[in-house]
């Protein structure tokens, strides 16, 4: 059953990507009535997908690649709602679909969810480290697709042109803060759950821990995701040198998600 | 319909003519009481704007002596300015009416003042009784094509002036206004229409520098601003968000490296600077900097008029929509001809059918159910029978519009039946829902 919300789940965030896809392509604002309401019932199918394999194994599921894929769409999509909310613009959707799309629907397409095999994962710890620092990715993808945006419209701003994709996107400054507050929203969660996460493996893996490459990224990531705070704080950086920033922590942060194909603290199923 | 328009506007007639004929606020009221109450109108409301002046008003039989109420109103013979006079009747009367009001027929087409003066002048009248029935129906659904136009084209939606189109840009970059600051460097006619506008739209402090201090005081103190020497001007423009220069210097007076100088002090906060100077004030090298805006007069111009040249083929769709709603007002409105007849003609019968019933029901002792039924239903079948030749009759009548009146006149007359004001009332509803005819 949980599968089946997670593949309508998948068929509404679809609407998400066909929104993007169209708005890229310089088709318009052709979604443009109906991608809140279908974005909004993804996410609901998407809880009910979530509960529901919860119940059945009786905790949340994340050991899989697909579990775990699921959980990280599920938040990158809250926060994109908490910042909708906030910003009442949809504008980051253009960035987020995709990644929320392309997650699910790989988690989609996998199997039954596999019951743990590892016993450390019932921890309610560890529970707490992933849900942490899977907020804080969302933040940051948040953060990442503000930034593009915001680099779009500088671009266009500046050649004094007005494009279709421009005159829909919202002031260059609520770009700017949507940019800004959701990388103040995802730190905590990312520094909270990088310790959570370090507590965990020194008490089960003892110090050697770090030299795992998923951790290691992670780190790196963390360090980026400070490096651009500070930046901002410090010099007021926007623009294109924060987006380059951002990307680089995305991909960072894409890289320490790959790892987990490497990593040996967090392969819990194949071992 | 009997509609008549007869006014000058900004394209038929010279400013000089238009004030002859423009009336004082104060006069509107009376204006539109005299008219409607003078011989051979119905109803009438005037609009009197700086581009137009229009008499509008629907006649007892389709033709009234207008000049003459001109005569009597403005105290002046109108008859040498007969060529600045344009009259449209009926369906043409409609369409302008609907042009007006959706700023087809503006000097800036679309601009939004003339709806909202359209429908002062119309509460004007309404409030004095001079716009009652079918010129009710005209403007309300003149304000309805209205808003049909500006949801359905972009035609409002495009800026109009240069120091709009700098408004629309700063909003585009900083969003909100509110408690923006702005610098004006030069105290030009110009950088204080700008300045006008962004404080309109809720900028909140102002700054100038000029060359000469006395000026640029005189200029702060419009806007309670801050006037500062010239000499201090590159110290004090970081603290400005937009910045608006128009110095007659003749070369540049803000370089690449002053604008570096401003990110800095700023911490890379974004700055919008307006060079409306020709020359120009502002190095166009400034632009290339991150979080630095620059536009000049050109490029400002340029968004001008490439909103114009939006607006040609908006202004199209915009009249496409028009000549639909004026060809759907006059069906509506022939139909609505006809329908008050025909409901009191069915009203009429129904009280015979009833009245005879009562009379009779003594005498046929008590009924059963199906007797009553059965009663009911051979009634109201013979009533049906009788009208339904009527009814049809009124029905085509109404769509070949030249024998309603007559009919009408005939079917009332023949049935007896009065109270023509009163049904129309209560057939009004009929108007909103759109079928017209759902009473039959």
């Amino acid at each position: 059953m949980p599968l089946i919300w997670l593949r309508v789940a998948v068929v509404f965030y679809g609407v998400g990507l066909l929104y993007s896809l169209l708005l890229l392509s310089k088709k318009g604002n052709v979604l443009g009535k109906v991608v809140e309401p279908a974005v909004g019932l993804g996410l609901i199918f998407h809880f009910v997908s979530l509960v529901e394999s919860a119940i059945e194994i009786g905790h949340l599921s994340w050991a899989s690649i697909q579990d775990s894929e699921s959980l990280l769409a599920f938040l990158a999509m809250v926060v994109f709602f908490i910042f909708f909310v906030a910003y009442r613009t949809v504008s980051p959707g253009v960035v987020i679909f995709p990644i929320v799309f392309v997650l699910t629907f790989a988690s989609a397409l996998g199997q039954k969810p596999i019951t743990l095999t590892s016993p450390f994962l019932r921890n309610g710890w560890i529970f707490v480290h992933v849900v942490l620092i899977f907020t804080g990715y969302a933040g940051l993808f948040l953060s990442f697709g503000a930034s593009l945006l915001y680099l779009v419209e500088e671009r266009a701003l500046k050649s004094k042109r007005s494009t279709g994709l421009v005159n829909w996107l919202p002031p260059l400054q609520t770009i700017d803060d949507i940019g800004y507050s959701s990388l103040l929203f995802g730190f905590p969660f990312m520094t909270l759950g990088l310790v959570a996460g370090s507590v965990l493996a020194i008490d089960k893996y003892g110090p050697m821990f770090f030299y795992d490459p998923k951790i290691l990224l992670s780190f790196i990531m963390w360090a980026v995701y400070m490096l651009l705070l500070y930046t901002r704080w410090s010099s007021g950086w926007r623009g294109r040198r924060a987006a380059f920033l951002a990307t680089f922590a995305f991909v960072v942060a894409l890289g320490a998600w790959a790892a987990n194909y490497f990593s040996r603290t967090h392969r819990f199923i194949a071992s | 319909m009997n509609f008549i328009v007869i006014g000058v506007n900004h394209q038929t007639a010279p400013i000089e003519v238009r004030e002859q004929f423009a009336i004082p606020e104060a006069r509107l009221p009376e204006a539109s009481k005299t008219l409607a109450s003078y011989p051979g109108i119905e109803e009438g409301m005037v609009i009197s704007t700086c581009n137009r002046v229009e008499l509008l008003l629907r006649t007892v039989n389709g033709n009234a002596d207008i000049q003459g109420f001109m005569r009597q109103f403005y105290g002046f013979d109108p008859a040498p300015y007969t060529k600045y006079l344009y009259e449209h009747r009926e369906r043409d009367a409609v369409r302008h009416v609907f042009r007006v009001a959706s700023s087809l027929d503006s000097m800036v087409v679309g601009e939004p003042q003339i709806l909202g003066q359209v429908k002062e002048a119309y509460a004007t009248a309404r409030a004095v009784g001079a716009v009652n029935s079918q010129l009710d129906a005209l403007l309300t659904r003149a304000f309805a094509v209205a808003k049909r136009v500006r949801n359905e084209t972009a035609i409002a939606t495009s800026a109009v002036s240069v120091a709009s189109v700098a408004v629309d840009l700063a909003k585009k970059i900083f969003g909100n206004l509110q408690g923006k600051s702005v610098y004006l460097v030069g105290a030009g006619k110009m950088c204080e229409l700008s300045a006008r506008h962004l404080v309109a739209h809720g900028a909140k402090q102002i700054y100038v520098a000029n060359r000469t201090y006395e000026r640029a005081v005189v200029l702060a103190n419009k806007f309670n601003g801050h006037a500062f020497p010239f000499e201090q001007l590159y110290e004090t423009v970081p603290n400005a968000d937009i910045v608006i220069s128009s110095t007659g210097a003749p070369h540049t007076i803000f370089s690449k490296e002053h604008g570096e100088q401003f990110l800095h002090r700023r911490k890379n906060r974004p700055m919008f600077f307006i060079d409306i100077a020709v020359p120009r004030d502002i190095n166009p090298e400034m632009n290339k900097l991150d979080g630095i805006f620059v536009y000049d007069i050109d490029d400002l111009q340029q968004v001008v008029a490439s909103h114009i040249a939006d607006r040609k083929t908006e202004a199209d769709r915009a009249e496409a929509i028009v000549q639909l709603e004026v060809d759907k007002f006059q069906s509506r409105l022939q139909t609505l001809d006809v329908v008050p007849t025909i409901v009191s003609l069915q009203e009429h019968l129904e009280t015979v059918r009833q009245a005879e019933i009562d009379r009779v029901r003594g005498r046929l002792g008590t009924l059963t159910p199906e007797q009553e039924l059965a009663v009911e239903t051979l009634t109201r079948g013979i009533v049906n029978k009788i009208m339904h030749t009527p009814i049809t009759t009124l029905k085509t009548a109404a769509r070949e519009s030249n024998e309603a009146t007559t009919v009408v006149d005939l079917v009332r007359k023949l049935f007896g039946l009065r109270d023509a004001k009163k049904s129309a009332a209560a057939a009004e509803p009929g108007m909103n829902d759109g079928k017209p005819g759902s009473h039959s």
